[in-house]
């Protein structure tokens, strides 16, 4: 299925929930935080999450900043 | 004797706070950052790059017992803002934000109708909101009523490293708002650094002035000494500027007379 990664449209496996997508796309978890639909997931909810069709997920980090 | 300050519950004996942007590399920054002496650095939030797997993490850069200050810096809307100091508390784990709204690309001037429309938002969420503003003291009375835990007043453009270009309107902010403020942006060198401590603000904030200079560590330390300096300057209480001379020697006693 399709969902929104980042700003891009990927195909993604389906049924995965936000520890599932980490997973697939090799992210540790606790390095990032991530919204889906821009509601910011807490990491409590990452094995409940589910990932759907259409979604549009950001995965952040932090960087060098001022 | 200990001089120390705060925001919010959060107890710091520095004076200096830094960026953690624009560094050569990670190594350069980790020396800076220890020379600085400082314990808050400040740290962006940004989509994570998915292409490059294994790609180093700033955080294992940052010395052990910083306390990180997520930004919301390149966001132009309240609602970006927000989004973003939620995501960067979920980073962080912890409850400080250094709020940006900004309302222009050129001067990256802040759009201070949507920073205190933000600064509301979080406040409410329970963030320790640090508003970097402009250096106008109506709009840092309206960030206190806000709710903010401090106000940021600008020094000059971010990055432009002008100084201190209206030290009476820091001033009039610092008679006009109970909570700390920190000079955040436009320090180009030691001596402004100083201004901002001697003026009374309690804290400078800057991340380019070290960051890009020939020797971002020597710089580091000019800082960490400028602070120092320009806060027991401001404690000494400086001497009245007046028009003509006053002699340092006594008038009387010259031999010949």
């Amino acid at each position: 299925m399709q969902v929104r990664l980042n700003g891009e449209m990927r195909e993604i496996p389906e049924g995965l929930t936000v520890s599932g997508l980490l997973a697939h796309l090799g992210v540790k978890a606790q390095r990032v935080a991530v919204e889906v639909n821009e509601n910011v997931v807490t990491k409590d909810r990452y094995e409940t999450q589910p990932i759907g069709s259409g979604d549009s997920v950001e995965i952040v980090a932090f960087v060098g900043g001022g | 004797m200990a001089d120390g300050w705060s925001i919010g519950k959060h107890a710091f004996t520095s004076r200096l706070l830094v960026g953690t942007g624009k560094y050569p590399d990670f190594p350069t920054m980790q020396r800076a950052l220890a020379a600085s002496g400082a314990e808050v650095v400040t740290v962006a939030v940004r989509r994570l790059d998915l292409s490059k797997k294994g790609a180093e993490s700033l955080l294992e850069w940052i010395p052990k017992g910083m306390t990180l200050l997520p930004n919301t810096a390149a966001c132009f809307t309240a609602e970006e803002a927000v989004r973003t100091a939620r995501l960067g508390r979920e980073l962080e784990m912890g409850d400080l934000v250094k709020l940006e709204v900004i309302g222009d690309r050129r001067t990256l001037f802040p759009d201070v109708v949507g920073l205190v429309e933000a600064a509301k938002v979080l406040v409410k969420e329970g963030f320790t909101v640090l508003p970097y503003t402009n250096d106008d003291p109506v709009t840092a009375k309206r960030l206190e009523d806000a709710g903010c835990a401090a106000v940021m007043p600008l020094g000059a453009p971010i990055g432009s490293g002008l100084g201190i270009r209206n030290p009476y309107n820091i001033r009039i902010i610092m008679e006009t708002v109970k909570v700390p403020v920190l000079v955040d942006a436009g320090v180009g060198t030691a001596s402004d650094a100083a201004v901002a401590l001697e003026l009374g603000a309690v804290a400078v904030l800057m991340n380019t002035a070290i960051a890009e200079a020939k020797d971002p560590v020597l710089m580091a330390e000019a800082m960490k000494a400028a602070v120092e300096a320009g806060r027991k300057a401001h404690l000494a209480g400086r001497i009245p500027m007046k028009l003509h001379a006053a002699a340092s020697s006594p008038m009387a006693g010259l031999i010949g007379s």
